[in-house]
């Protein structure tokens, strides 16, 4: 396979990473860089998420599960800092990379003025989710103030939304009126007056002098003398295209990367896309544009003949209830006519530019549904002389009698253009609906891509559906567990409560499953909800394992195995020591490795050798460290009051009661614990599904972090005055989870779907309900701690571990 | 071609489950389906190299435990959005036992 190495993990080269599984499956070995320390998301959508309306994880377009059902290696968090195009590699911290080919998506950087005190903290960006999350802090504090420095689509939706967080906003705009780029002054002060309703003070034609501030932005002073209070100062004045490795690699850099119709740069092996290049002297910043070149980039690779044209574009502001759409030129001069409706009271404002009896232009404020019919005449240079007297008015106005919203959406021809991020039509969502006969947005999403981006026609979408499925269309629809059966995870649960459901084949009868054993989908997690449901009574299904559960060992890509022993709390003494190395010796184990888990990871162990390896880990009194289970994994300490001058508490001794009491236990995904014997928090309790901080006082309980794909901080559940106590308290959460998650669902995931507060009013205030959870687990754990190890060494599944038959190289048929 | 060749009980497979073969250029994997059918199939995902025979079995079908590509087990083509196909085998059963065609191990072994 040849080595595909690419460059930036944004929403460009996330498209054209799909376009290429398209277009040349299992033809490249893709590795992924991005410098942020997450993958693909919906950059469109952080103005939404700033807002609080909504979250990241709605907005994530590749996760984890998508990467690794691609065989993409991603290396996010990870900068590409240089690339050799002689020797063909990229060089990042960890080393070098090489590639075949390689491709360019480095996007764009922030512009940010050079005024003095620029540099002061609290001065940032709006770019990425790292500073959505830093204003989101800020905007917490009671009275925190917000200067916006740029009135464009951009800096509009930043004070919009941290003006709904409840800050007070200034924005502050070079030019005579907001977003001139895309509005005419007319529209652009009906924006302002709206914007002003909202408690939002826009000041225009604002010269910036100064950001001041000792060691953290206090205020931002003008030319003219007028200095507006600010805790934080949020740059959003443009951007330029992030060239800087592609200079120093020594390609064809003007304003961007230059690139060729085929998104080919002057190095054949290079490509580029994205905010970073540069095509006829333009560079784009809409999102629409980048996806064409994503698609030509993917034929490129794929040796398909392809180019990249130059595009329209049509903008919406994504403010709610904020209407604003423009498309188009609309720039005054002589060849030019104008039709303009205006209704000052209702705040209405449509404004067409023709030319020659073609509309070439549109700027709609407040009423902006015929913004894709004006689009579409755009594009297509229709000649409106028939329908001149009423053309502004829109298209229900055409022919007649007013057509209701629905009726205008059927009325759209077949390649009328719904989703301009996209670039879909209305036949390709329709026809699509019918050939998958598919039933929800998502379905819609996931196969035409329209509505997927920016969002902004879903509305139109939900409307074609409607027309194409009739009555059968539910917007409210459950997103089934998987096309295996109609119901949701959550609806599956509560049924196998309330109908006593004991077993996969009941729950799949009872249920009315759609096919004879389900999928590897639904069968996992009907597993986990009967083993968790049932402690006891239900047989463990190894059938509908995941092979690493069914096997006790991870499988690796070579289809050997790792093998990870308890160390209980991260100690271990020189005879377990002894033990492994004599394991790794004896069975030829190539890499023995030190996990982030605190224990020791032995990889490439072949299958058939798994018992043998097993067994001497076994007399050696170790027992499986449950690595690759959706289950209790590790619980990580730090040395605590035994050893560290600054232990408030027995760290250690906690974090290896923790483990040997909850060893064993199954969890909707798997759960990762830490004890830290200070606030100083060295074994990093504070990103782990549920964290112990020790204190003076005693120990606080803290969960819902996360350190994968996604990074987040912990939250505070409460506090515990003893040991017993604590441990009291994290088994009767994980006790919660395990009853409420969904399979696959992280423990955060969990919290935020159900809510903190009825987590902590669960196991922190109801103490009665505390206690029944403890002993739920309690009584399920006398099941559930069985070595799998011993058992296997003991002959369990022993057909898993040998071949079934073998035959030399002179086939014995003659 | 002459005899087919005995392979084992048709019980040394698990239902919904798989076992492998070991020949000269590599292994085979027999499945055994809910329904108590038996197929042979190569044990390696055309996608990655994944063992097949490692993976969950629903119906006719097995998801790869790599990186869940899923193949019928009849035909050997990937299902859903994937593109690819894994060689199949003929297999038979009698009196309990499984046979595999000899033709395709001589094959295999004159690779």
């Amino acid at each position: 396979m040849e080595k595909l190495v690419v460059v930036g993990a944004g929403m460009a080269s996330g498209r054209a990473l799909e376009h290429i599984f398209e277009e040349a499956p299992g033809r490249f070995d893709i590795t992924l860089f991005g410098a942020e320390p997450r993958g693909n998301y919906n950059r469109l959508m952080l103005s939404p998420v700033l807002a609080g309306e909504k979250e990241y994880e709605q907005i994530i377009t590749h996760d984890a599960a998508w990467y690794e059902a691609h065989g993409v290696h991603t290396r996010f968090g990870e900068t590409v800092t240089a690339i050799d195009r002689q020797r063909k590699v990229v060089v990042s911290k960890d080393g070098e990379t090489p590639y075949d080919k390689l491709i360019i998506a480095t996007g764009s950087a922030p512009f940010i003025i050079p005024l003095p005190g620029k540099d002061l903290p609290g001065v940032m960006a709006f770019r990425d989710l790292d500073d959505v999350n830093r204003m989101v802090d800020v905007s917490r504090r009671p009275g925190a103030k917000a200067v916006v420095i740029g009135g464009g689509l951009l800096g509009l939706e930043a004070a919009a939304a941290l003006r709904a967080r409840g800050m007070e906003v200034v924005v502050l705009h070079l030019m005579g009126h907001v977003m001139e780029r895309q509005l005419d002054p007319a529209a652009g002060f009906l924006l302002q007056r709206d914007l002003e309703a909202r408690g939002i003070k826009v000041h225009c034609k604002a010269q910036t002098k100064a950001i001041l501030g000792e060691t953290q932005v206090e205020a931002v002073a003008l030319e003219d003398g007028t200095v507006y209070g600010a805790d934080i100062v949020v740059m959003a004045v443009g951007i330029r295209p992030e060239t800087r490795i592609a200079t120093a690699a020594g390609l064809h850099v003007e304003r961007g990367i230059v690139v060729t119709d085929q998104m080919v740069t002057s190095d054949p092996d290079v490509l580029a896309l994205g905010e970073c290049v540069e095509h006829e002297k333009i560079v784009y910043g809409l999102v629409a544009p980048l996806y064409d070149q994503a698609k030509v980039l993917a034929k490129t690779l794929a040796k398909v003949d392809a180019a990249f044209r130059p595009v329209q574009t049509a903008t919406q502001l994504k403010v709610t209830g904020v209407a604003v759409y423009s498309a188009g030129d609309f720039a005054d001069a002589e060849d030019r006519e104008e039709i303009v409706l205006r209704d000052a009271q209702s705040g209405i404002y449509k404004r067409l530019v023709l030319k020659q009896d073609k509309v070439i232009g549109a700027v709609l404020y407040g009423e902006t549904g015929d913004g894709p019919w004006f689009f579409d005449m755009i594009r297509k240079g229709t000649d409106t002389r028939d329908m001149r007297d009423t053309l502004i008015f829109g298209q229900a106005y055409q022919g007649g009698a007013a057509l209701d919203p629905m009726a205008a959406v059927a009325a759209l021809p077949d390649d009328a253009e719904i989703c301009g991020c996209n670039g879909v039509c209305k036949s390709k969502i329709t026809g699509t609906i019918v050939a998958k006969g598919l039933t929800d947005l998502d379905g819609v999403r996931a196969h035409t891509k329209a509505s997927a981006s920016c969002g902004s026609c879903t509305h139109l979408v939900e409307k074609l559906m409607a027309i194409t499925l009739g009555d059968s269309y539910n917007p409210t629809a459950v997103k089934p567990m998987c096309p295996c059966t109609e119901h949701d995870h959550g609806t599956i649960r509560r049924l196998i409560v309330a109908k006593g459901l004991r077993s996969i084949p009941e729950v799949m009868q009872e249920l009315e499953w759609k096919t004879s054993c389900g999928c590897a989908k639904c069968r996992p997690a009907l597993n986990y909800y009967l083993v968790s449901e049932w402690p006891g009574e239900y047989e463990d299904d190894g059938q509908s394992r995941f092979i690493n559960e069914r096997v006790h060992a991870n499988i690796q890509k070579d289809g050997t195995y790792s093998v990870v022993p308890r160390m209980w709390g991260g100690i271990t003494t020189p005879n377990e020591l002894r033990a492994i190395a004599d394991v790794a010796d004896k069975f030829a184990i190539p890499t023995v490795k030190v996990t982030g888990g605190q224990r020791i990871d032995l990889l490439g162990v072949k299958k058939e050798d798994l018992p043998g390896v097993w067994a001497d880990l076994n007399a050696a009194g170790m027992v499986s460290g449950a690595a690759y289970a959706k289950g209790l994994r590790t619980v990580k300490t730090c040395v605590g009051s035994d050893w560290c001058r600054f232990g408030t508490q027995d760290s250690t001794g906690l974090g290896v009661r923790i483990e040997k009491f909850m060893w064993g236990s199954w969890t909707p995904a798997k759960l990762k614990l830490a004890v830290s014997g200070c606030p100083r928090n060295c074994a990093e309790a504070t990103c782990k599904d549920i964290g112990v901080i020790c204190v003076d006082s005693g120990y606080d309980i803290h969960f819902a972090g996360a350190a994968g794909l996604d990074i987040k901080g912990t939250e505070l559940l409460g506090h515990a005055n003893s040991e017993d106590e604590a441990l009291e308290i994290i088994v009767a959460l994980t006790q919660l989870y395990r009853e409420q998650g969904y399979y696959l669902e992280r423990i955060y995931k969990w919290a935020k779907r159900v809510g903190n507060d009825s987590i902590k009013a669960a196991v922190i205030d109801d103490l009665a309900k505390r206690r029944q959870l403890y002993d739920r687990f309690v009584y399920s754990q006398q099941f559930a701690q069985v070595d799998p190890w011993e058992e296997r060494v003991n002959g369990k599944d022993a057909h898993e571990f040998a071949a079934m038959a073998e035959f030399g190289l002179p086939v014995a048929a003659e | 071609m002459t005899e087919w060749i005995e392979l084992g009980a048709v019980t040394a497979v698990p239902l919904r489950g798989a076992r492998c073969v070991n020949t000269p250029s590599g292994k085979i994997a027999v499945f055994r389906t809910a329904e108590n059918q038996v197929f042979a199939i190569d044990n390696r995902c055309p996608h990655k190299g994944g063992p097949l025979a490692e993976g969950i079995v629903h119906g006719t079908s097995v998801t790869c435990p790599l990186h869940n590509w899923v193949f019928d087990l009849a035909t050997g083509e990937a299902q859903g959005a994937d593109e690819g196909s894994v060689r199949t085998y003929p297999v038979k059963v009698e009196n309990g036992l499984i046979f595999i065609a000899p033709d395709v191990l001589i094959a295999m072994a004159a690779e």
